[in-house]
């Protein structure tokens, strides 16, 4: 057989075809006759059975939203609750005009006229066949009133539902995030199914970095309903799961304390625990209040709230890039060190300005005439520009950006809520690909000289000086900003922490070499020649500080400013970052007042009450 | 057996010159332009009389009745040439679409090259009889068991790409249209009930080895979209919508099952019961028939055929569309159970409608590019 060459044989090969495509051509009728004998027995012989389930009460399974999980802070009060409210519901797909229906209600006064763009946005957004909300909150007056209408409107119909509620209004809504309409967008990443009945979806901060902890699962109930499609008997029910809790590293008291010490102005403080990442506070000012989310924010509304040049909706904490200016200069000190470029008791002469060698350029210091000799603690304490002009140029660019990318500046911290921004820690390498035209290129020595004091390219997130501060307090130890701690079973009231999460920590040459940038961060405080001295004159535990100006015009050369004369808008930004007790730290912050004028004056008050929030509490 | 040209009816009227020029066969072009209109009347009644859905679906249609001309345009013996790098070029973007799976999250069969997205696995409806029609046309039939081994190769590889994504039921039908090309192509009858046998006996082996969890699984495997509660409540729903339409339907537009929104997927993979419940048994008898005679016009264009290749295409193009019809006819009437495949040329959406009318296009190819005088 194997020897035997085969071959082809065309008419062989054509008949076996024809018996093969008439043999699919028999089983193929067989099935078909088998899908009509089916069919038959449907329409024909059933008929009558399948006629009065048809035309009589019908059985309809409804889906039974999960309860979403509650948001606590870290001792256990709550930061997002369910509270239940009346609402009308349109299932657009099972209303013969939407529009009369709509035109009608608002005559009833069930709809508010206010509410009808965000109304018909949303029936553009979502399914027809899911129920859109067109009032919340109904009073019992007005569910009567409906009651006595119902069979005007088919597909309308009153539900008790649970609405979000955050009970301390705009408290922490930069860290909390808010919920809104599920739209048909949040279905492409969202399984439909799970979703079937819920109406609501984290859209920003822990509300949608934990959406599938919070969530929960579906359950369905099975209800007779009559002919027009009203439920009138539940027959079975399968519960839904509700949603997990979640905890976190927030503390409430703390959170808001710093929110009062911020009040009124524009800015971020975030306060992390050093040797654990957990974020105790994420102060975003001015914040709005996420209720109005969960309710179908009016299309006013919002677009007041994007509107307003204090831009409340703006994360400054996360997403808001400011240049670090002087608060950066412990750590730049601590580079100093570790490169070997400078010995801590070393002087250097201050004049009130710098010059690169061979540059008439003058670097101006902040204070005109001078500090005279100072050592590293004093340049710190002081503030010194020159000092730490004249260590950046010793330096250079890319000893800098290599020791401060171990501090996480300009780079995304991680922390496990969206949308944070990474900034800039410019370098050599940056420079050659962050701009196109060749002349642009070219790193200047100069421009090493202003980010000695955090100036130029430099952009850092609140959050991130915060981070960093915090690594300077552990003496190295970093951990991945933490604000969701842990979660907690809503059945069994069992809560789950999350293990801190370490990330590569800082290494010096010496160990030893963390306590003359911590010393001379508590010189800045509680120093006689300290800058923010006035806050460290009566505190009864021990801060290390760090003030900073941020410019936001550039000052010509040898030209003097009125402060009073800039545009409020144009004043310096204040920046303080701090950690306390300086000998064994339990809280690092970091705080930025927009166009707050001076760290020591504006920033560092704010800073030492909320401080003195965490630290001076009466422990329950 | 060979075809006389003499008696094959030459061209005469003008419609039929037409029809000649274009390379397209007027039968099965009849049976498809009702059977099309057909379902845009029931799916304008399915869809709650969306004009929206309907012109949506019409300009899919125009562009599947387009891409249909265009591939009848193309004789066989250019297919035969494309055919082994079509199949390379699906396996690939199918690899790909599984890397940019891994890389996204959670399922992805979709693949976005700028202007459309569409299935690589649509590539493989096609891709996968075309290969194995190729691997047999210049071999002696029936194929040895060695080249058994290398086709059913052909049909599992990208079948088990495609249930990977996962979507086992595409996956399965794609094997399907393989091993359809497997037993035209003449194993033998004691091998079809050996294989047939096997998995027959194994089948139920696994199943009652099987936790009940594990069985829910499967079935959830098989129709991830199916509602929670089971498929029960489509097949109860779908039952009552068909039954309750008896011998003669209740009327266009009249069907209060698929109105008040008791049956599920009705514009899609359940609109055969919509069809039901508004035209009765009548109506999906002939709907049924109509199915029926494009799968026999395709089947004779197989028989027509002149080369192994295009027969053994013909064919499984022709028979893989009625696996199609009836999956669905048979889950919608509860006969089988529930994966999505929607009813083929009628059910809304998908670019499923465009592969199915590229098919008919490879089928009045290969019969208008006969050559008409034989030996």
């Amino acid at each position: 057989m194997a020897a035997q060459a085969r071959l082809k044989e065309h008419w062989r090969e054509q008949r076996m075809f024809l018996y093969r495509a008439l043999a699919a051509g028999v089983i193929m009728t067989a099935l078909i006759l088998f899908v009509i004998a089916r069919l038959v027995d449907l329409q024909v012989l059933q008929f009558e059975h399948f006629k009065d389930l048809s035309r009589g009460n019908r059985v309809r399974i409804e889906p039974l939203p999960p309860t979403r999980g509650l948001i606590y802070d870290r001792n256990g009060a709550i930061l997002a609750e369910n509270l239940p409210s009346y609402q009308l519901e349109m299932i657009p797909e099972q209303v013969p005009d939407v529009d009369a229906a709509l035109a009608e209600l608002m005559e009833l006064g069930l709809i508010r006229e206010d509410d009808m763009e965000r109304i018909r946005g949303d029936l553009a957004r979502q399914s027809s066949f899911r129920p859109t909300a067109l009032s919340y909150r109904l009073s019992e007056e007005a569910v009567a009133r409906f009651a006595v209408n119902r069979q005007r409107f088919p597909g309308v119909d009153i539900q008790a539902r649970l609405i979000r509620h955050y009970p301390h209004g705009s408290v922490a809504v930069h860290a909390l995030g808010y919920v809104g309409s599920l739209s048909e967008r949040d279905l492409q990443t969202l399984s439909a199914e799970s979703y079937a009945g819920t109406t609501h979806v984290g859209k920003i901060g822990v509300e949608k970095a934990r959406e599938d902890l919070l969530h929960g699962e579906v359950g369905y109930r099975q209800v007779l309903v009559n002919a027009q499609g009203r439920g009138l008997q539940e027959l079975e029910r399968d519960r839904p799961k509700p949603g997990g809790d979640a905890v976190l590293a927030l503390d409430l008291q703390l959170q808001m304390d710093a929110e009062q010490a911020l009040a009124g102005r524009r800015g971020a403080i975030v306060a992390i625990e050093p040797f654990s990442g957990h974020v105790l506070a994420l102060v975003s000012q001015p914040g709005y209040d996420p209720n109005k989310f969960s309710v179908g924010i009016s299309t006013a509304d919002y677009r007041g709230l994007q509107e307003n040049p204090d831009i409340p909706l703006f994360n400054r904490a996360l997403r808001g890039l400011y240049p670090p200016g002087s608060t950066i200069k412990p750590m730049i000190g601590l580079a100093g060190l570790h490169y070997g470029v400078m010995e801590p008791w070393q002087r250097t002469f201050c004049l009130g300005h710098y010059s690169l060698p061979g540059s008439s350029h003058k670097f101006r210091d902040w204070k005109r005439g001078g500090h005279g000799h100072v050592d590293l603690e004093q340049a710190v304490a002081q503030s010194c520009d020159v000092y730490f002009y004249e260590l950046a140029h010793k330096l250079g660019i890319d000893n800098i950006h290599d020791f401060m990318a171990g501090f996480g500046l300009g780079s995304r911290t991680g922390i496990d809520i969206p949308a944070e921004k990474g900034g800039t820690l410019p370098s050599r390498d940056w420079k050659r690909a962050r701009f196109p035209r060749r002349e642009d290129k070219v790193w200047y020595p100069g421009e090493t000289v202003i980010t000695g004091i955090g100036q130029g390219y430099l952009q850092t997130t609140p959050l991130q000086l915060a981070h960093a501060t915090a690594i300077v307090a552990a003496r190295g130890e970093r951990f991945r900003p933490m604000l969701i701690a842990g979660t907690r079973d809503p059945e069994t009231g069992e809560t789950v922490y999350f293990d801190p999460e370490p990330m590569p920590p800082v290494r010096l040459l010496d160990e030893r070499l963390w306590d003359e940038a911590i010393d001379a961060m508590v010189a800045v405080v509680h120093g006689p020649t300290g800058t923010a001295r006035r806050i460290g004159e009566d505190a009864p535990y021990r801060i290390a500080g760090k003030t900073g100006t941020a410019q936001v015009i550039t000052i010509a050369q040898d030209e003097k400013y009125d402060e009073s004369e800039l545009e409020e808008r144009q004043k310096d930004h204040a920046l303080f970052i701090a950690f306390a007790p300086a000998e064994a730290p339990r809280i690092a912050v970091a705080v930025i007042v927009e166009n707050g004028g001076s760290g020591s004056g504006v920033a560092a008050p704010v800073a030492r009450a909320v401080l003195d929030s965490y630290l001076l509490r009466d422990e329950p | 057996m060979l075809d006389d040209p003499l008696d094959r009816p030459r061209p005469i009227s003008i419609a039929q010159r037409l029809l000649a020029g274009l390379h397209l066969d007027g039968p099965l072009l009849a049976g498809l332009f009702v059977l099309c209109g057909l379902g845009l009347v029931v799916l304008y009644s399915a869809s709650g009389q969306s004009s929206t859905l309907l012109t949506k679906q019409i300009v899919r249609l125009g562009v599947a009745a387009a891409g249909m001309l265009v591939i009848a345009q193309v004789p066989p013996k250019l297919l035969k040439i494309w055919t082994p790098w079509l199949f390379a070029a699906g396996i690939a973007l199918l690899v790909a679409v599984l890397v940019a799976g891994e890389m996204g999250k959670g399922a992805q069969r979709w693949l976005d090259i700028g202007f459309v997205r569409f299935q690589p696995s649509e590539i493989m409806k096609l891709a996968v009889p075309m290969m194995a029609a190729w691997f047999l046309m210049d071999r002696p039939l029936p194929p040895r068991l060695t080249e058994l081994g290398v086709l059913l190769a052909i049909c599992m590889l990208p079948a088990a790409l495609i249930a990977q994504q996962p979507d086992l039921g595409t996956a399965l039908l794609i094997a399907a249209s393989g091993i359809i090309v497997i037993l035209l192509g003449g194993i033998s009858a004691r091998l079809i009930v050996l294989f047939g046998g096997l998995a027959v006996a194994v089948a139920p082996v696994l199943w009652m080895n099987m936790h009940d969890y594990q069985k829910q699984r499967v079935l959830t495997f098989l129709n991830p979209e199916s509602d929670p509660l089971g498929s029960g409540y489509h097949i109860i729903q779908s039952k009552i919508a068909i039954g309750s339409g008896g011998l003669f339907g209740k009327g266009w537009l009249n069907g209060t099952q698929a109105k008040l929104e008791f049956l599920p997927e009705r514009a899609t993979d359940f609109i055969f019961a919509v069809m039901g419940e508004e035209f009765g048994l009548l109506g999906l008898a002939t709907i049924m028939i109509l199915y029926a005679l494009i799968v026999v016009r395709g089947l004779y264009i197989a028989i027509q055929a002149q080369d192994t290749y295009s027969r053994l295409l013909a064919g499984s193009i022709s028979l893989t569309f009625f696996v199609y019809v009836f999956v669905n006819t048979g889950m919608v009437t509860g006969l089988l159970p529930v994966v999505g495949v929607p009813l083929p040329l009628i059910s809304y959406g998908g670019t499923s409608m465009v592969t199915l009318m590229l098919g008919f296009g490879i089928l009045m190819s290969i019969h208008s590019h006969r050559k008409l005088v034989t030996q």
